[in-house]
């Protein structure tokens, strides 16, 4: 069983008991603890299902590699599931529930697959889910989304901020253990500014849990004076619990803080995502422990060597009270004479070495450990928990020589640097063959901005496994960035070390060498993913040889864990049956992030209000206060209507219509684009931006204008008024204004230098708001507005007026047919001034009108809509514009592009309006039938509907449609699709329905 | 995510402030030009494994365009420089010649 | 036109405050001219010294007088600063000023949000580092500095004018947003410490 021993665990602290709880058990840790050591100690070694075959799993690492712990954490609005129980650190009331299964995690019925495991081989999906095609929706899609997956989605809003944080520095340093700390002092000591990541809780990495000792002194020792010195030095920020999740282009990396997951009163941001711009990053990530494929190596109790070690030394947990390592190499002998030390019992050491291991092993044979060179584990006894080992050669096929009781087995098939950060940015690795390792090829490494290196590693990344070694690196690799970046590190000499030295691993990833069908079927290569080695070789007996088609097939390596611990033993299978060498077959690609990261983090401040900028105009707040139901335009928020109590939107529509066309209705124009053009070559320039002629508008006068880009097709328009010889105020949709001042700063900047053109955009700087309606002007005058006749200021004119005593530029222009004034003025007076225009119009029953009014009052005069009538393939001359295209102009952007021949087709599909015979409303979006069929057997058309409404005008549905040879085509009666099926009967009519002669609006 | 510096306001800032504005130094063609002329202009475009330029604009920052020589594999950026501009300016090119041996883009190499 | 006739004009959020770790106050409006044209020419020199006071600012700085700013925005293109009862006649100065269509003068002042980031000055750094892309160290970013850039997901321009104070401009319209988000980051619990 696994325990608490008494006394040792340099992580925790005994005296601070901490109670949590496990699939609902109530059980009790140390401050200190992870949630795996903490299970652990609690004698619970089972701690979830096998994603595929429902197989019970236990821990098998101590850190962020860990497949198989993987748990759902907290609950209701901090749910979140897939977290790995041996990164968890421990808290009081944390609630922890294993995944997986059903109905519960000891008697889980989806093991069945296990004992269909033959019938579920690699690459199971794809070949079983091929057809028939009617088969997909109702059978196959349920059963995989059933199967998909391990943890459950949470169902709660997170509860949690989150945020990000844009840091820079000279340095960034991911990993704080020996070499990172060695690598950032070295730094700091020159000044450099130094930013340095540690994803745990503690300084130091794993050093310490491996003993040695450095200038006379415990490696912990040494480590503790690293960090004070560190932390002493004001150049250098340190951040614990925050990992290095990626590496990016141009030193850009993203660094992962979790604040309050290890807390029980969760307060402030959950994590932050740092933003980090750093000159040089150094990757100091250390390595990671490999297993062995044996068969059963994945049973509860089969533990990476290292991981047993860390729980021991870590956290006083004894994971089995007698165990069996088995290793290729001379670190995992470090277990054994660990748990022997602990007063535990090691029943041998099964070392696949013929030669056997160096002074490691001599020590445990000292101390009194059976260690057998040349053999190998056959196959695991036991089921959701390991039973003992039977032993056999490594050099056979799996004959028993003999079985050994044991609780846990130690594992180690060597170590891998992790590499992942210096491959996210395209750092190259080679292969170290003596090592049996993948390592960054410094030679290789990513670069930045200036081609130059920009990543470099230190300690057990590079490859460095002993003490010394990493202790070495991580001063070579600090001179190698203080170097680049342009400082120099002085000689000194390295501290002295003591330490046992080890002999070359033997490239041991599987066994027995010749291990039968049968046994390759159950030795397990990536645990969280199930695939054994039986299934690598299948795809490459099957023709996926290339890892990356190896790794799609059989879905190794593509668990959350991305393969840290199957990636290298995979390979290794699969050059074997390739029969070429692991580096011919080379890595899959290292993606970030390092392990997963919340989606809050990602999102940081964007949610809630922060989600997106809602662009509010100046009357807003008496919109909001008088019922407006707001409609999104762009990012704007703008009434859509102002319904009364008890009254529906289409009602309250309505209503704002017919009040416009009978008596006068207030719009808040105010998110209209307004660009002020102003040059000796403003005219010449607008001349050229518009289809039509502006050069020729009289000071204090207005001209509609179209806006197409260099295609021809239509992108803008609005209405134009000139200020003054050398000044427009140019009118753009809501949703134009940045995109028309874009198009305006590009061609002035790019192409048209030499104009003397400013563009400024004012948009926001004035409150527009139409008065509108045959009392328009009767309402101004009752407010003291002088010279709005006819005579002094006629339509399409502008004059500067005080409304009510408040400064306001009045334009004469009509969006609705009727007599209008749109009256601009500073922002901060908008709401004053729509205050005394809603006061004074009172006694006309005036109202306030939202957007759909607007729509269907210009849409009942045939007036166009960008956006609607337009979709970025339509041109002016598609929908009768042809007056506001100017013949004269030599040139204007988009007049090049309309010249094409396809725009000179003569069945384009123009503007028409069309009424439906029996006065209903056409639906959105319905298109115009025409005969026959295409070759796919749909029925052609021969026209679409652009715009549709119910007039209260002319109280019947109107809409406006383009029809192939549409103005033709007058009085015809086409047919229009319906969505329930059949068609309604429309009549082609002019586009203007209403006051054709515009008498009303030039009053 | 790429830095540049734009060379207006002398600001090195990260991609997130500016817009991509496609390839540089497009010459126009309006009315009167060819067929031929008109769909060059408007529709074919270098797509180079390599040395390329193009063109950006410092949307959330000055609100100046410039151009950029830039590695479309490395991403190494050689220089910024005017939009104000129909060809690179000839010391950059001296430094992406002296870097890329042989490059060739359109015309220029 | 003129700023000062007619009623009193109000602010986005009338002077909406948060206290946090640093306190976010939206500032009393102020008066603001974009102007265009050749940066080192006499007219512009003339211009913008003359309605500020101030010294013409280097690229990227702000100049900064009693209550009057001169702000470099671009190659051809300043923004004065100065208090909202002078506006109409900064205005007319410089018309009066600007003989030469090639130079405009522009009133911004609606246009515009303003807010006031007060605390500890690394604390107030911070904050701005939260939303913003730009290193906000007091070596990077020293007084007299100004930096047009994106605040999250809009564009914003801030500057530092004393130790423990920043001043920050954003469009009108996203106002509510951008008090959102820098209370938001200043909130009491999100202390970072990167500038400590």
């Amino acid at each position: 069983m696994s325990s608490r021993l008494a006394g040792s665990g340099r992580r925790i602290d005994r005296s601070k008991k901490i109670e949590f709880s496990f699939n609902g058990r109530r059980m009790s840790g140390f401050e200190g603890d992870t949630l795996a050591s903490a299970l652990l100690a609690n004698d619970q070694m089972l701690m979830g299902r096998s994603f595929k075959y429902h197989r019970p799993r236990g821990v098998v690492a101590s850190g962020a590699e860990e497949p198989n712990a993987l748990m759902g954490l907290g609950k209701d609005a901090r749910f979140e599931p897939n977290q790995r129980a041996t990164t968890q650190e421990l808290f009081d009331g944390l609630e922890a529930e294993s995944q997986n299964h059903w109905p519960s995690l000891e008697f889980d019925v989806g093991a069945i697959n296990n004992s269909l495991s033959r019938f579920l081989p690699a690459g199971f999906y794809y070949k079983t889910f091929m057809g028939p095609r009617a088969f997909w929706k109702h059978v196959y899609e349920p059963i995989i989304r059933r199967s998909a997956g391990l943890g459950k989605a949470p169902k709660d809003r997170d509860a949690d901020p989150y945020e990000h944080l844009y840091a820079h520095a000279d340095l960034l340093v991911v990993g704080g253990g020996l070499a990172g700390l060695t690598a950032a002092l070295e730094a700091g000591r020159l000044g450099v500014q130094v930013l340095l990541l540690e994803q745990g809780a503690l300084w130091g990495g794993r050093a310490p849990v491996d003993g040695g000792e450095v200038a006379g002194q415990p490696v912990a020792a040494h480590i503790a004076d690293l960090v004070a010195e560190l932390e002493g030095l004001s150049n250098v920020t340190m951040r614990l619990r925050c990992m290095g999740a990626g590496v990016y282009d141009h030193g850009y990396v993203l660094g992962y803080e979790r604040l309050t997951d290890h807390l029980s009163e969760k307060t402030g941001p959950r994590h932050r995502l740092w933003r980090i711009r750093a000159r040089q990053v150094l990757v100091a990530t250390g390595a990671i422990e490999r297993p062995i494929s044996f068969a059963g190596n994945d049973i509860p109790g089969v533990m990476l060597a290292g991981a047993m070690r860390d729980y021991l030394s870590d956290y006083g947990v004894s994971v089995g009270d007698r165990i069996v390592v088995v290793t290729n190499n001379d670190d995992a002998y470090r277990t054994a004479i660990a748990q022997k030390e602990a007063g535990l019992s090691v029943a041998a050491v099964i070392d696949a070495r013929l030669a056997g291991g160096g002074a490691l092993a001599q020590l445990a044979r000292e101390a009194g450990i059976r260690v057998e060179t040349g053999r190998a584990i056959a196959h695991v006894n036991g089921k959701k928990r390991v039973t003992g080992v039977a032993i056999c050669s490594q050099a056979g096929s799996g004959a028993v020589l003999e079985e050994i009781a044991c609780d846990a087995v130690a594992m180690s098939g060597g170590w891998s640097p992790a590499v992942h950060l210096w491959s996210h940015c395209g750092g190259k690795l080679s292969w170290d063959s003596e090592r049996a390792m993948f390592r960054p090829d410094p030679d290789r490494a990513p670069t930045g901005a200036d081609g130059l290196p920009f990543v470099a590693t230190a300690g057990s990344a590079s490859g460095a496994l002993s003490l010394s070694e990493v202790l070495k690196d991580g001063r070579y690799a600090a001179r190698t960035v203080v170097d680049r970046l342009g400082l120099s590190m002085p000689e000194a000499t390295a501290p002295e070390v003591w330490e046992v030295e080890e002999i070359p691993m033997a490239p041991i990833w599987t066994m027995p060498e010749g291990a039968t069908y049968k046994l390759r079927s159950k030795s397990w290569l990536d645990f969280q993913n199930d695939v054994k080695v039986s299934d690598v070789q299948l795809a490459a007996a099957e023709g996926f040889e290339s890892v990356e088609h190896a790794k799609r097939y059989t879905t190794l390596g593509m668990a959350t864990d991305q393969g840290k611990l199957s990636n290298i033993n995979g390979l290794a299978v699969l050059s074997q049956e390739l029969n070429v060498t692991i580096p011919e077959v080379g890595t899959t690609t290292f993606r970030p992030p390092y392990t997963p990261i919340s989606m809050g983090s990602i999102a940081g401040e964007a949610r809630d209000e922060g989600f997106q900028p809602l662009r509010k105009t100046p009357m807003y707040d008496w919109h909001e206060a008088n019922g407006a139901f707001f409609e999104p335009v762009g990012h704007w928020r703008r009434p859509y209507c102002y319904p009364k109590a008890g009254e529906s939107h289409a009602d309250a529509v309505l209503r704002e219509i017919t009040a416009v066309r009978e008596r006068v209705g207030l719009l808040d124009a105010s998110t209209l684009g307004k660009l002020i053009v102003r040059g000796p070559d403003a005219g010449k320039f607008l001349d050229l931006i518009y289809t039509n002629m502006m050069s020729t508008l009289k000071p204090g006068r207005c001209r509609y204008g179209l806006v197409c880009d260099e295609n021809g097709f239509l992108m803008d328009d609005g209405v134009v008024a000139r200020l003054d010889e050398h000044s427009f105020l140019v009118h753009t949709t809501t949703g134009g204004a940045e995109h028309v001042h874009a198009h305006m700063e590009e061609w002035l900047q790019t192409e048209w230098w030499d104009l003397k053109v400013h563009v400024v955009n004012v948009t926001e700087q004035y409150a527009q708001i139409a008065v509108v309606g045959p009392q328009a002007r009767q309402l101004l005058e009752v407010l003291g507005t002088p010279g709005i006749s006819a005579e002094e200021l006629p339509f399409m004119a502008w004059a500067d007026r005080l409304v009510g005593g408040i400064p306001c530029r009045i334009y004469r222009i009509s969006f609705s047919g009727e007599l209008s004034y749109e009256l601009s003025v500073p922002a901060g007076q908008g709401l004053a001034l729509w205050t005394e225009l809603m006061a004074a119009g009172h006694g006309f029953d005036a109202v306030p009108y939202g957007t759909e009014a607007l729509h269907v009052l210009r849409a009942e005069k045939g007036f166009i809509m960008i956006g609607d009538e337009t979709d970025g393939t339509i041109i002016p001359q598609d929908l009768g514009l042809n007056w506001a295209i100017s013949k004269k102009k030599e040139d204007f952007i988009g007049k090049r592009g309309q010249m094409r021949s396809h725009f000179q087709d003569p069945d384009r599909w123009k503007l028409v309006g069309l009424e439906t015979v029996d006065g209903s409303v056409i639906e959105d979006g319905a298109y115009i039938l025409d005969d026959g069929q295409n070759d796919k057997g749909q029925r052609n058309m021969q026209g679409r509907i652009t715009s549709t409404y119910y007039s209260p005008t002319l109280k019947r549905g109107i809409a406006m449609a383009l029809l192939k040879k549409g103005p033709e085509r007058m009085d015809e009666v086409v047919q229009v699709t319906k969505l329930a099926g059949g068609s309604v009967s429309a009549k082609v009519v002019d586009p203007v329905f209403y006051d054709k002669a515009g008498e009303k609006q030039n009053v | 995510m790429l830095l540049l510096e734009c060379p207006n306001c002398g600001v090195i800032a990260e991609e997130t402030e500016f817009h991509g504005g496609g390839e540089a130094h497009l010459k126009r063609f309006g009315p009167g030009s060819s067929d031929q002329d008109f769909e060059g202009y408007l529709f074919q475009r270098e797509n180079p494994r390599g040395v390329h330029f193009e063109r950006w604009r410092h949307v959330t920052g000055c609100g100046k365009w410039f151009h950029a020589a830039r590695d479309t594999v490395t991403l190494e950026v050689f220089g910024t420089y005017s939009a104000q501009t129909v060809e690179p300016p000839e010391d950059l090119l001296e430094t992406i010649r002296a870097k890329r041996p042989g490059f060739k883009w359109r015309d220029i190499a | 036109m003129s700023d000062v006739t007619g009623p009193a004009p109000v602010s986005a959020l009338n002077g909406a405050v948060f206290d946090g770790y640093v306190r976010i106050a939206e500032a009393p409006m102020r008066g603001m001219i974009t102007l265009r044209g050749d940066l080192s020419s006499s007219m512009m020199r003339n211009g913008a010294t003359k309605v500020t006071g101030c010294d013409m600012p280097g690229q990227r700085q702000i100049s900064l007088g009693e209550d009057r700013v001169i702000a470099w925005m671009s190659p051809d293109e300043l923004l004065v600063g100065m208090p909202l009862s002078e506006t109409a006649e900064a205005l007319e100065t410089l018309a009066g000023t600007f003989t030469d269509p090639a130079f405009s003068a522009v009133d911004v002042t609606h246009a515009r949000a303003a807010f006031t980031l007060t605390g500890e000055d690394a604390l107030v750094r911070e904050v701005l580092a939260k939303l913003a892309p730009v290193d906000m160290s007091p070596e990077a970013f020293p007084e007299g500095s100004f930096r047009r850039t994106r605040l999250a997901q809009v564009p914003a321009a801030f500057w530092m004018p004393e130790p423990g104070r920043a001043e920050l401009v954003c469009f009108r319209s996203v106002a509510g947003y951008v008090f959102s988000i820098l209370s938001d980051a200043a909130r009491e619990d999100g202390i970072v410490g990167l500038y400590a």
